[in-house]
């Protein structure tokens, strides 16, 4: 059996843009290797050349059709396109049926695009980390445009989206009568409005909910980005050549107002605090054990209430951390 | 962060013109249902196509799905852009209909494991996890 390349022996070849070498270093990273640490770190400070943008919508309202499209016409204009995909893993079994990448079939024969599909399996707060490193793995490895698709729900994944440089959700006519942005909790974090399906007769009355609900707090000024809202199909295809138009122009937009340092910094604390909380989650579920289950008798008996056991266990817990430090 | 976080990945691939896909789902299902996360191609790729995306999903399993008895055609180009994308560390299996006189040839081929269209699933279920089990760290 041959021995596994070294992570750090992968770096070199990820940089010059070897899909397998970043393939192999994305799983490594899902999996939260410790030992491929020091090639994410080394890959980290090569990145940050990549627009990143973050699609979003409720279940079925069409964004894996339309990543497709937006990802081909992205090509179109001479750039290379990574795509992560982000599905829901089974609440029961653990495992996941990956389901966004059959709508991306006509990418998969294009050696510019990459396609990567990811699971929400794994620790709270672990699926963005695992993620924004699949993000700098292809940011270092060259490519120019990379989208990420989640659905909408659940805080992990409005972080991984609001990880973009650019964020568009997706609405669908049909689904519900209200503002599906709303309901999911993503509206303010728009930057794109996309009405998908436009094909279908009541997709005009979802655009127009959407303007009326931006035009309640337009504030004056030229260099405010207005939200757009702009309605898409894929047959016929209508609409895609004005998203990616969109996205660009909010590209020059944060470039020009300088807007993209205030995002890159709190993208990147996001991060740190993100991980940092992954970290404390994860010591404490190892060292916990011991003390926990004589404080859960006393719990459960009544001699002790469950805010003091709280108190009792985390400061037995710093205590071992001192004492190790020691 | 230990290996509690690491899932057997699968592609499951259908190739060529037949289909039909009922097959391919149930054992989709079956083995996530197992805690496998498992990637579907859909109907009608090319055999370049499927090993790029099991390529780039980085899977430990490649299980190809094939019905119309294209496998002698099918699967050598499966194999051969694997090595060109330096991927042939995946374990290639196939399943469908396949004839006896055949399944010595895929085995020489590199084909790892061949199961028949009457295979139970938790039989693939398990036979997937032995695979991968013999293969070990990559
Ligand atoms: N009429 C019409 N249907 C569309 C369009 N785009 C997507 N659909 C259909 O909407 C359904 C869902 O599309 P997907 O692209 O899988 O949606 P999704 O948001 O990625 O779905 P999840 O990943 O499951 O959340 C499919 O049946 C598509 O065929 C469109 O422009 N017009
Ligand atoms: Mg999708």
């Amino acid at each position: 059996m041959p021995k596994p390349t070294p992570s750090l022996e992968l770096v070199p070849q990820a940089r010059a843009g070897n899909r397998r070498a970043m393939a192999r270093l994305i799983s490594r990273a899902e999996a939260g290797d410790d030992e491929c640490r020091p090639a994410l770190a080394e890959l980290y400070r090569h990145s940050g050349r990549a627009h990143v943008v973050g699609i979003t919508g409720v279940p079925g309202s069409g964004k894996s059709t339309l990543v497709q499209k937006l990802a081909q016409d992205i090509r179109a204009s001479g750039r290379t396109v990574g795509v992560i995909a982000i599905d829901p893993s089974s609440p029961y079994s653990g495992g996941s049926i990956l389901g966004d990448r059959v709508r991306m079939s006509e990418l998969a024969a294009d050696a510019g695009a990459f396609i990567r599909s990811m699971a929400t399996r794994g620790t709270l707060g672990g699926l963005a980390r695992a993620s924004l490193d699949a993000v700098d793995i292809l940011d270092a490895g060259g490519y120019d445009v990379i989208l990420i698709e989640t659905v909408g729900v659940g805080q992990d994944e409005v972080d991984i989206v609001k990880a973009g440089h650019t964020t568009v959700v997706v609405s669908a006519p049909g689904l519900g009568d209200d503002i599906q942005a709303i309901k999911a909790g993503v509206l303010e974090i728009a930057d794109i409005h996309v009405v998908s399906k436009a094909d279908r007769p009541d997709a005009n009355r979802t655009v127009t909910e959407l303007k009326g609900m931006l035009s309640m707090d337009l504030q004056p000024g030229a260099d405010i980005w207005r939200c757009p809202v702009i309605a898409t199909s894929v047959e016929p295809k209508s609409g895609i050549d004005d998203l990616l138009g969109a996205i660009d122009r909010h590209r020059e937009h944060l470039a020009s107002t300088g807007e993209i340092e205030q995002r890159r910094r709190q993208i990147a604390g996001n991060r740190i605090i993100k991980i940092a909380e992954e970290i404390v989650r994860e010591d404490f579920e190892r060292r916990r054990h011991g003390q926990f289950d004589d404080l859960l008798e006393r719990v459960t008996g009544r001699r002790t209430d469950p805010y003091a056991a709280a108190v009792a266990l985390l400061s037995a817990l710093r205590e071992n951390i001192s004492h190790e430090q020691a | 962060m230990n290996d509690d976080n690491r899932s057997i990945r699968v592609l499951l691939a259908k190739v060529g013109l037949d289909g039909h896909d009922r097959g391919v789902k149930i054992v989709a299902r079956a083995l996530r249902d197992a805690g496998m996360d498992v990637i579907y191609s859909g109907l009608h790729r090319t055999p370049e196509e499927v090993a790029t995306a099991a390529m780039q999903e980085d899977v430990d399993i490649l299980g190809v799905s094939i019905l119309s008895g294209a496998h002698m055609t099918v699967i050598p180009k499966i194999m051969a852009r694997l090595r060109e994308e330096s991927a042939d560390d995946i374990i290639v299996t196939a399943g469908g209909v396949i004839p006896d006189e055949d399944i010595d040839k895929l085995h020489e081929l590199g084909v790892q494991k061949i199961l028949l269209q009457d295979t139970p699933p938790d039989e693939i279920v398990s036979s997937f996890r032995a695979l991968v089990e013999a293969r070990g760290e990559r």
